[in-house]
């Protein structure tokens, strides 16, 4: 008799236990061949069989080694549930199913007094989402005709950068014409009211990264939407920075300040401004984590875009060197408007946390009206690499946050002056364009995504465990790991294709939302138009309840 | 859904050619009141063209309280006069016990403040008045300006003028400029101060339709400026933009349209001014309005315009015939008070359009 070792790892503490049928297989090699986690391998097994093979039964035992398909059972390497394997068999022999009983965490942190680390976004769900809770609920009719959607022209467009009070724009008046009297205005462009979120080269793959920077320039050059893509902190291609195409770009900083050597070194030589800054304090799925690239991910390429060694990349969760709202503003800002001579805007990203509106309203009272976005990300923003404490247990939603900015500025008579920018789990239900609309009535200039970019690009993972691996540099398709051979499965020309699809179905979908409450340009704070048939939210968010 | 209508004309005209025009528009309203605000006074009121007018509807008590704060104020009232009443049972009419139409002179000490600090003064005083005599529904004050008399009832607008006595003609009792609307404001609560035409410091506006940037206009403005309250009335922002745009921004009047319905993109950037409305659009994206209005607007020098928004197109109508001209939502109201005119002149306002009616009645037409 076998002894039972009670404390060792086994298959029934796993997440994801292998479905293997041995009947069905032809032990082709595929899933062992493509599992990037080596969690399944050949092996052999002892089988016993009773068989006759006279013309009257004479039965006997036979007992035979037969190869099959074996789950490892470890710590380090272990089934993700990416389903990888069951895309490549051909016999449809093998998959992964979910163990409702797993306690591998458990086991995990008992074994390696480590935090458990993972990719993906907060998996511990707490019911419906807000934004599934509002419906745009005014519907034009009668006194106030509905638009149709796909006669009328629509402006959907949003500013990037700081808006001055009427009363400060510097007009003057020229035969009956107003012009502008001096050359100091803050910088300011209208951009796509949805924003590529930023994802850093290192944390996707170069290809992946690139098929974005592809789909955004096709939508901007063919489809003329001019929508704008964040670099994320992990450097850019020097093609890139010296091409014309960096205007549909905003560079991204971080406190790692990876990749900004290559920047500078390379404005002397840029045809175009980037169409902005993007100062990240904090992220909406991991706030107080900072950035993390684990060493493995850390392939040659992204050492040198972003002059590091191989190492694990922290970039901390505070800007060395800031102590307060004021002086983030007097540095930072001054620093990156300064060095595209006040011309390109520079905006910030923070994590929406309970202090959001303190932060908010500090950065509308700067007197010298250089922040020119408020980039706020929500819990269920994703990520490439977080302990897992800080995914599912930290953070604060983004509805109502964003709400509260909307209604202080408002308070304020300060509205729209530093454009508010929403995230974190937005087209997580897979309709982007719902989400936006109603973070717009609710206040928002326009909206930023991410992880939806990687689902289109056929990320497998979900909210429910399944695959995460995103920290591993083992994506299986290719999207978050800097492995050649896994990169490979990815058909970036196919990625971008879907991309500018999505972007050209949001811009359809924006306007069938637009149509009905009979709006031709953006809702901004247009919360009129939205009822919640749940008394606390529409309580929360200062909207009609509707039942 | 109300009519609006304006008249301008070189010559003093009663009101009744107000009435007369809104009564053949009665089947597009609901007859639920007739307001109206007279500019450029003559008649009784001519020599007092510089001093600021008090129009009231009150209460007994109303009028004594006002009284009493005005003349600690140090106004002094040098004229008054009240319309003769002509009650009926069977008149469709919800009065006030008064309607006073009171000219004052100003304090002592302003004697020699500029004219912006009179003006000033004119709102802070209104703004007192009204809030005081809300409090215990004591009365409505219209308007507190020089020149300009404001009315406003709640019932049908044949019988609030045959209430009134305004279907007689009276040379004592005219004006070069008359704006009126039939209808009580039936979106929210029918309130006086609700109906349109909506007046402020000199500039009068008032609209057919529905504004669907309501919201996000009235957000807006009530931080602009003190006088922006109230907001009874969807409409009541088509003022406050046209104030804030010409009076404190001080920017020329086709910034307005500018303003409420800014340019495509693409169309901007090939005019000229195009940087200027690049920043105009962010910074006043909150003034946008969405229609759909028709907006009539007079200016403080007595400029009438009209306007629309840029897709739903509320109508308007303008004509011309002699020394008037007339805007208004439907053609029938014109044919009635200008029946000779050549109708192939009336001009229909387009959706990029601001049709601007100078004082020696020149019809521009601006495109934006």
């Amino acid at each position: 008799m076998a002894t039972m070792r009670v404390n060792e790892i086994s298959r029934d503490d796993l997440d994801w236990q292998i479905n293997y049928s041995s009947d069905r297989c032809t032990m082709c090699g595929s899933c062992v061949a493509a599992c990037p986690f080596e969690a399944i391998e050949a092996g052999m097994e002892k089988r016993r069989k009773v068989v006759s093979d006279y013309l009257t039964p004479e039965p006997k035992v036979e007992f035979k080694a037969v190869p099959v398909i074996k789950q490892k059972v470890d710590v380090y390497k272990f089934c993700r549930g990416c389903g990888v394997c069951e895309r490549v068999c051909p016999n449809t022999a093998i998959k992964p199913v979910r163990n409702e009983d797993s306690r591998f965490t458990i086991k995990y942190r008992g074994t390696l007094a480590d935090p458990y680390k993972r990719g993906g976004r907060a998996n511990l769900s707490t019911g419906v989402r807000t934004l599934d809770k509002i419906r745009v609920g005014r519907i034009s009719q009668m006194t106030d005709p509905s638009l149709d959607a796909s006669r009328h022209t629509f402006d959907m467009l949003a500013p990037f950068g700081r808006v001055l009070p009427a009363e400060e724009l510097p007009f003057m008046l020229e035969n009956g014409r107003l012009k502008i009297d001096s050359g100091a205005l803050p910088p300011m462009n209208w951009i796509y009211p949805v924003i590529i979120g930023d994802m850093s080269i290192g944390a996707l793959s170069w290809r992946m990264w690139e098929a974005m920077a592809i789909a955004t320039a096709y939508l901007n050059e063919e489809c003329g939407l001019p929508v704008r893509m964040c670099s994320g902190e992990g450097g850019v291609p020097i093609r890139l920075l010296k091409s014309r195409f960096l205007k549909y770009t905003i560079l991204q900083i971080a406190s790692g300040h990876f990749g900004w050597n290559r920047i500078i070194n390379s404005m002397p030589y840029m045809q175009e401004l980037p169409g902005g800054i993007l100062i990240k304090i904090g992220q909406g799925a991991k706030p107080g984590d900072g950035g993390l690239l684990q060493a493995k991910k850390v392939a040659s390429h992204i050492q040198e875009i972003r002059g590091v060694p191989k190492t694990d990349l922290l970039s901390p969760p505070n800007h060395q060197g800031l102590y307060s709202i004021e002086e983030s503003v007097q540095k930072m800002f001054l620093t990156f408007n300064s060095a595209f001579k006040f011309k390109v805007p520079v905006a910030i990203k923070v994590a929406a946390s309970s202090t959001s509106v303190s932060v908010y309203n500090n950065l509308l009272r700067d007197p010298y009206n250089i922040v020119g976005g408020f980039f706020l990300d929500g819990i269920l923003g994703g990520t490439g690499a977080a302990n897992e404490v800080s995914l599912d247990h930290t953070g604060h939603p983004i509805v109502s946050k964003l709400r509260d900015c909307y209604l202080a500025a408002t308070h304020q008579g300060k509205q729209s002056q530093i454009p508010l920018w929403g995230a974190g789990g937005l087209g997580q239900t897979g309709n982007l364009a719902a989400d936006a609309f109603k973070m717009i009535a609710l206040g928002a200039n326009g909206v930023f995504t991410g992880k939806l970019m990687l689902q289109l690009a056929g990320c497998v993972g979900n909210d429910h465990g399944k695959c995460n691996a995103c920290n591993t540099g083992l994506c299986p398709v290719g999207i978050t790991t800097q492995n050649p051979t896994l990169v490979k499965r990815l058909d970036i020309d196919k990625v971008a294709e879907n991309i500018v699809n999505y972007f050209l179905s949001v811009d359809s979908e924006l306007k069938k939302l637009l149509a009905p409450i009979g709006n031709s340009s953006l809702p901004v704070g247009r919360s009129d138009c939205l009822i919640s048939e749940d008394k606390a939210v529409a309580d929360r968010l200062q909207i009609q309840y509707a039942c | 859904m109300c009519r609006i209508g304006a008249i301008k004309s070189t010559d003093y005209f009663h009101p009744s050619k107000a009435l007369l025009l809104m009564r053949s528009q009665q089947k597009g309203h609901d007859n639920s009141g007739f307001a109206m605000i007279m500019q450029d006074l003559g008649g009784r009121f001519a020599d007092y063209k510089d001093l600021p007018v008090l129009s009231m509807a009150c209460t007994d008590k109303g009028m004594a309280i006002a009284e009493d704060i005005l003349h600690k104020e140090g106004f002094v009232r040098v004229m008054q006069w009240s319309p003769e009443i002509n009650f009926r049972d069977e008149l469709d009419i919800q009065p006030m016990p008064n309607y006073v139409f009171q000219v004052f002179q100003y304090p002592r000490s302003f004697k020699y403040a500029p004219q912006e600090e009179k003006e000033e003064l004119l709102v802070d005083m209104r703004l007192k008045l009204r809030k005081i005599l809300e409090e215990k529904d004591d009365g409505y004050v219209y308007s507190f300006w020089p020149d300009v008399i404001t009315l406003k009832e709640i019932g049908d607008p044949t019988d609030i003028g045959t209430y009134f006595g305004l279907w007689h003609e009276d040379r004592d009792f005219m004006a070069k400029v008359i704006t009126a609307q039939c209808r009580q404001n039936t979106n929210y609560d029918i309130v006086r101060y609700a109906a349109h035409p909506f007046f402020l410091q000199g500039y009068t506006a008032l609209a057919n339709g529905e504004n669907t940037f309501y919201e996000k206009n009235k957000n807006f403005q009530k931080g602009l400026y003190k006088g922006y309250i109230g907001f009874e009335s969807d409409s009541q922002c088509f003022l406050y933009t046209l104030h804030y745009i010409h009076k404190i921004l001080k920017w020329p009047l086709e910034y307005y349209k500018h303003t409420i319905t800014p340019l495509p993109f693409d169309e901007m950037a090939k005019r000229d001014d195009g940087q200027a409305l690049n920043y105009m659009r962010s910074s006043l994206s909150n003034l946008e309005i969405n229609g759909p209005n028709t907006i009539i607007g007079v200016l403080p020098d007595g400029t009438l315009f009209n306007t629309c928004d840029a897709k739903k197109l509320r109508p308007t109508v303008i004509g011309k015939h002699n020394g008037t001209v007339v805007i208004t939502s439907e053609v029938s109201g014109i044919n009635e008070v200008l029946p000779d005119r050549n109708w192939e002149e009336d001009i229909y306002t387009n959706e990029r359009e601001t049709v601007v009616i100078t004082n020696n009645l020149e019809v521009q037409r601006w495109q934006q």
